[in-house]
């Protein structure tokens, strides 16, 4: 669309700030531009309509029109479609929820797992919300929040005591990726200091557990955990299994957060590093000031995807016997009352982790949002 | 300390006093192989305003950088104010928050504000209450004319203003001497005077510089005394009007006539 304008006629250096030209007509036009413009285009934009429209009607019905949400064993869902299998059985999720959610913990004190959610959801928000009052009670809460929750869920000092073996489900995969991921955080951090560092035994101490724990699958170290830990520990002593697991989770991803800061140290420029020095901070005052929280700021893409796959790894434990939700799904997919309802059960479980991987992201998101101080004006 | 304030006269900077401030003797420094520093040899008073000159690579800033012990020399010594740069840790402190730099990249801490970047190292270093450093912060960010940006990023400033933060954050230190490295390098030429200006303001105040600079008017109106390196030595150092008209090493006068022709 050519328009004849008259030529500017300002005087130079009194131009005024024009707005710029409106785009072509809305939505239509749009459509027009992105969709059609070239035979090319056309065909490709067919394409997708008929995939989009052979895939999405079809799964709408299985997953909403005809599926069932109440029925007590599967034959009674499928008796209650318009035929066998057309529908997604989800009473089937309804009827293993709390299984899945609590795993064996005793009904009576399942308050306790409830009580436990509830103060994970306010130490998270806490702990990432600067903008609330009394941040400084936050923190605290949020440092001590570990304590607490095991003393929630294991018991001992007026609450009965759980053996860990009762811990399974949703609430054991949160544990084991939530203690994994707060600590080795910290862990991580101290030992890319550590690689970084000007003594060379502390150096050499820190590349080699580094290179040890990369060099081998998370399975193998479940299995030390599980199996030979205690041809290392002084005979007689016992060590529980669940906290063997925890340990080695920890390790395992702090070896991988060590790597990702370690590049967040080093793209800092050096002169960050000679201000610091030339002003007369220590090196544990720059590193807390000036070096750290640039260099995390810049790590938080790599920490965040540490992070999410540590969340997801969370499921391995399933190989020494330990039943996380993937463990429980499975094993209740073998009940006679519910063969057969895989889709159901996978479907469900990987809802379970797109929502809590996917709020981790957006999370991450909006904190590099909000961290970028001033780097344009 | 008893300094002169005559500083409206221009060709004769005001005598600085007789008590020795930076006294480097014998000095050598290596990198790995090269040998970038050699044979140094500089007695600085109390007062005095000198600047380094001489081509790229000669060790001007090196130099500078091991007074502060951003680099650490090999062989000979150099005491500042009274304590000698060893590896204790304790004397590198000291000297540090009695010597300020100043970089040719700012190096301002990005995630800070203006005030809080100046008010940083005397919380930190000099364990100075809050309220208290901010006030010296905004005296100090007055002095060099910026006092409405102490609540901006330095993402958001020009080079000249970041520029001037970084002066106001080493002197919020109170440091006996200020190092330059190349302060105006890295600026835009209409930035460069109105750093500079505080830099003269600064050296009229009576605080001991070293600038390692390009700017030959500044040399000329503050300085004691000028000093020519390459190589790795120093060449010449006269007061400035005798370096200027008088050189009297070859390389002295080749150097001259390739920066005051340009």
């Amino acid at each position: 669309m050519s328009q004849t304008s008259p030529p500017d006629s300002y005087t130079p250096g009194s131009h005024p700030d024009l707005p710029p030209p409106v785009r072509t007509t809305g939505a239509l036009g749009w459509a027009r531009k992105n969709l059609l413009s070239s035979p090319l285009n056309i065909a490709l934009t067919l394409v997708s309509v008929w995939l989009l429209w052979s895939i999405v009607p079809p799964a709408f019905n299985w997953l909403f029109t005809e599926a069932v949400w109440a029925a007590s064993d599967r034959k009674e869902c499928w008796a209650l479609m318009t035929e066998p299998r057309s529908g997604g059985c989800w009473a089937f999720i309804r009827g293993s929820f709390n299984l899945f959610v609590y795993g064996w913990f005793p009904e009576p004190e399942r308050w306790r797992v409830n009580l436990t959610f509830v103060l994970f959801a306010l130490a998270i928000v806490g702990a990432l919300r600067e903008s609330l009052p009394g941040r400084k009670y936050w923190l605290w809460f949020a440092v001590a929040f570990p304590f607490i929750a095991a003393w929630l869920l294991l018991g001992g000092f007026g609450l009965t005591p759980i053996g860990t073996n009762k811990l399974g489900g949703i609430l054991l995969t949160l544990v084991v990726a939530v203690t994994g991921i707060s600590f080795s955080l910290p862990i991580g951090v101290a030992l890319a200091l550590g690689r970084r560092s000007n003594l060379p035994a502390l150096r050499a101490v820190c590349v080699i557990f580094i290179e040890f724990i990369r060099g081998v699958p998370l399975i193998t170290l479940l299995f030390v955990a599980s199996t030979m830990l205690t041809y290392f520990l002084p005979p007689g002593s016992t060590f529980d299994l669940l906290m063997r697991v925890l340990i080695m989770v920890t390790l395992f991803a702090s070896a991988y957060i060590a790597e990702v800061v370690r590049g967040g140290l080093q793209g800092l420029p050096a002169g960050q590093y000679e201000a610091a020095d030339s002003l007369g901070l220590t090196y544990w005052k720059a590193h807390r000031l000036i070096i750290l929280p640039q260099a995390l700021k810049i790590s938080i893409p790599g920490i965040v995807n540490t992070f999410i796959g540590s969340y997801k790894d969370s499921v391995l434990v399933l190989i020494i016997g330990m039943m996380d939700i993937l463990g429980l799904g499975r094993a209740r997919l073998n009940d006679p009352d519910w063969l057969g309802l895989a889709p159901e059960l996978y479907i469900f479980i990987s809802l379970f982790f797109f929502i809590s991987c996917f709020g981790m992201a957006r999370y991450s998101l909006s904190l590099e949002r909000k961290l970028q101080t001033g780097h344009k004006s | 300390m008893n300094q002169d304030t005559q500083a409206s006269d221009t060709t004769a900077p005001a005598p600085p006093s007789s008590e020795k401030i930076i006294t480097i003797k014998g000095m050598h420094k290596w990198f790995d192989d090269f040998h970038v520093l050699k044979n140094i040899n500089l007695e600085v008073s109390r007062g005095e305003r000198i600047v380094i000159c001489g081509p790229s690579g000669s060790g001007k800033s090196t130099l500078i950088r091991c007074i502060n012990r951003l680099e650490e020399h090999q062989k000979g010594t150099i005491s500042v104010d009274g304590t000698e740069l060893t590896q204790d840790l304790k004397n590198i402190e000291i000297i540090r928050s009695e010597v300020g730099m100043v970089f040719q990249q700012f190096n301002l801490f990005p995630h800070l504000t203006v005030l809080e970047n100046v008010t940083l190292a005397p919380i930190w270093v000099r364990k100075m209450p809050r309220a208290e450093a901010e006030e010296s912060a905004m005296n100090y960010l007055e002095r060099v004319k910026i006092p409405e940006q102490a609540l901006k990023f330095p993402g958001q400033l020009s080079g000249g203003q970041q520029q001037r933060v970084a002066i106001a954050r080493s002197l919020c230190m109170n440091p006996r001497i200020m190092l330059f490295d190349e302060p105006t390098s890295a600026l835009d030429p209409e930035m460069i005077k109105e750093v500079l200006d505080v830099m003269i303001e600064l050296a009229e105040s009576g605080m001991t510089m070293l600038v390692v600079t390009h700017e030959m008017g500044f040399a000329t109106a503050v300085a004691h005394r000028v000093i020519f390196m390459d190589g790795g030595e120093i060449i010449e150092e006269k007061p400035p009007k005798t370096f200027f008209e008088n050189p009297e090493h070859e390389r002295t006068k080749l150097f001259l006539s390739q920066i005051l022709h340009h």
